[in-house]
């Protein structure tokens, strides 16, 4: 019983202590002088790998899903004669929960994954401690740029996201199932208000932009140099940013739409 | 009198102690690295030789003791101020740690370009310079992929000296080299440090081309340094430890096996289960 106890204590100590590390990853990281000669050019490649690289994904993924809503909510809603909503319907979901949810497991997935296993990676390699001994910073020269291309990045791609699931809609909407066009654009335009609906959204997507790309980069720093540790590091982080994610969406619609 | 206290020392390691767990790597290491001259830590696997480099480097904090280059305590100072101490040092890494997304030309380049602000045509002209020492100019363009493990040591080796260090650490270089890549980095090690005068530490086991180059050695083994002195010194030397060590004898006071429980007793209680 006594042992049991201990166990639990030592593995409640070991996830403090773990997130007690992952603040000061992003501290030393982020917090420091200004170098932006220096930091541009690595901000720019990282942007291209974690958000230009993730395009086709979100975009592919966003089609699909606002495809998929527009003939939902057509089947739905013809029922009650109130086909013309179907534009309303489409919008809302996507601003409001499924942009910034769906864009952030699949940002954990792609981009998430490939960070902390290059980071591991780089650790198993020596090239972290290589960096240390050349006098450079690895949190500072290759934590920062990645921790801010991924805050920087994942709101844009949910904006995406939720551009290219309203047009999937429409396409599926107004040309394939006969909507009238007018209806569809104009009740999307009454319904969706810009500071609760857009902005809620997009800072949705600026928090989970930061968990995921925290846990991402965290994990790959923190991983044991072998590649069992860097293969539960890389699983650790999809499990830990879509987990996160879920339960954060919950948090934050109820406390941006809880009193409505 | 010894070589170490006859010359000047630029690190000063005393009571050093280290766990990994409960595992005890250190238990009280004195040492003193004689300025301008080759170092050589030597002892069997796993006793820690790597573990100590990166206590130099301050990569890791002691339990105990402390470790001072010129005076400077390693592991008390700012973290801004061991990144401008880590600029006097260069490390060989037993991987060789080449960036992977950088060309050789690259690499060799890398320390320069973070901590100077020479023009470009003058990094160029050193690049080039450390890359003809160690034999590899023609390689500039190479990704560290293409390269042989041979050659990537001495890509890192041309890296580990860009700035011109005061220190060089070696951690195992010629481990997993073939005989003729083991002879080329022994002459490099002796030349390079000869021609730049900077201090060299090499971590190996590997005695004889250790021996030949290095001009004091101190012996490690169970956490603790249980011979010192020039290479003769120690090949003379009669004690068991170091007799084993220096003739690669399989078994002795470093024990072959890894636990000495009874073997028979050992057998009995699976046959009793």
């Amino acid at each position: 019983m006594l042992n049991q106890f201990g166990s639990l204590g030592r593995a409640m100590l070991d996830r403090l202590a773990g997130i007690g590390r992952a603040g000061g990853v992003v501290w030393q990281s982020l917090v420091a002088k200004p170098t932006p000669v220096v930091m541009f050019p690595l901000l720019l490649k990282q942007i291209y790998f974690v958000g230009v690289l993730s395009l086709v994904i979100i975009i592919v993924s966003g089609l699909f899903i606002g495809m998929v809503l527009g003939l939902q909510g057509y089947t739905i809603l013809v029922d009650y004669g109130s086909e013309q909503a179907v534009g309303q319907m489409v919008a809302l979901s996507l601003v409001r929960e499924l942009a910034p949810v769906v864009t952030a497991l699949l940002f954990a997935g792609r981009a998430g994954s490939a960070l902390t296993a290059e980071i591991g990676l780089m650790k198993a390699t020596e090239q972290l401690s290589s960096l240390e001994m050349i006098g450079v910073d690895p949190l500072r020269r290759i934590v920062a740029p990645r921790l801010w291309a991924g805050f920087i990045c994942m709101p844009v791609l949910a904006i995406i996201f939720a551009m290219v699931g309203i047009w999937g809609g429409a396409l599926v909407s107004i040309e394939w199932l006969g909507i009238f066009e007018g209806s569809f654009w104009s009740n999307m335009q009454n319904s969706v208000d810009f500071s609760e609906d857009v902005l809620n959204g997009v800072i949705k997507a600026i928090v989970f932009g930061i968990v995921v790309t925290w846990i991402a980069v965290f994990q790959g720093y923190d991983c044991v140099p072998t590649s069992e540790g860097i293969s539960q590091a890389t699983t650790r982080t999809v499990v830990y940013s879509s987990l996160a994610v879920l339960a954060l969406d919950f948090i934050l619609t109820a406390l941006m739409f809880g009193d409505l | 009198m010894s070589i170490n206290n006859s010359l000047e020392s630029i690190i000063d390691i005393r009571g050093l102690g280290f766990s990994r767990g409960a595992r005890q790597i250190f238990r009280h290491v004195d040492m003193k690295i004689p300025r301008g001259k080759i170092t050589a830590i030597m002892g069997p696997s796993g006793t820690g030789k790597t573990t100590l480099l990166k206590l130099i480097g301050g990569q890791l904090r002691p339990d105990a003791g402390y470790v001072k280059i010129d005076g400077l305590d390693v592991h008390r100072i700012s973290r801004q101020q061991l990144f401008t101490l880590r600029e006097r040092m260069g490390m060989l890494f037993q991987s060789g740690a080449l960036f992977t997304d950088m060309s050789v030309y690259e690499n060799v380049a890398f320390p320069i370009k973070v901590h100077t602000e020479l023009p470009e045509d003058m990094i160029r002209d050193i690049v080039l310079l450390k890359l003809q020492a160690v034999g590899l100019r023609g390689a500039r363009d190479l990704m560290p992929s293409e390269l042989s493990g041979g050659m990537a040591r001495r890509v890192a080796l041309a890296r580990a000296i860009a700035l011109d260090p005061d220190i060089v650490m070696y951690d195992e270089p010629f481990t997993g080299q073939d005989p003729i890549a083991k002879g080329v980095l022994v002459n490099l090690i002796r030349k390079i440090n000869q021609a730049l005068g900077h201090t060299s530490i090499i971590v190996s086991h590997d005695i004889q081309e250790t021996m030949s180059i290095a001009d004091y050695i101190y012996l490690l083994s169970d956490g603790q340094v249980i011979a010192s002195g020039t290479p003769q010194a120690l090949l003379s030397d009669k004690t068991d430890q170091v007799q084993q060590f220096m003739q690669g004898l399989p078994d002795g006071p470093v024990p072959f096996h890894f636990s000495d429980d009874d073997m028979l007793e050992d057998l009995c209680a699976q046959e009793k289960r």
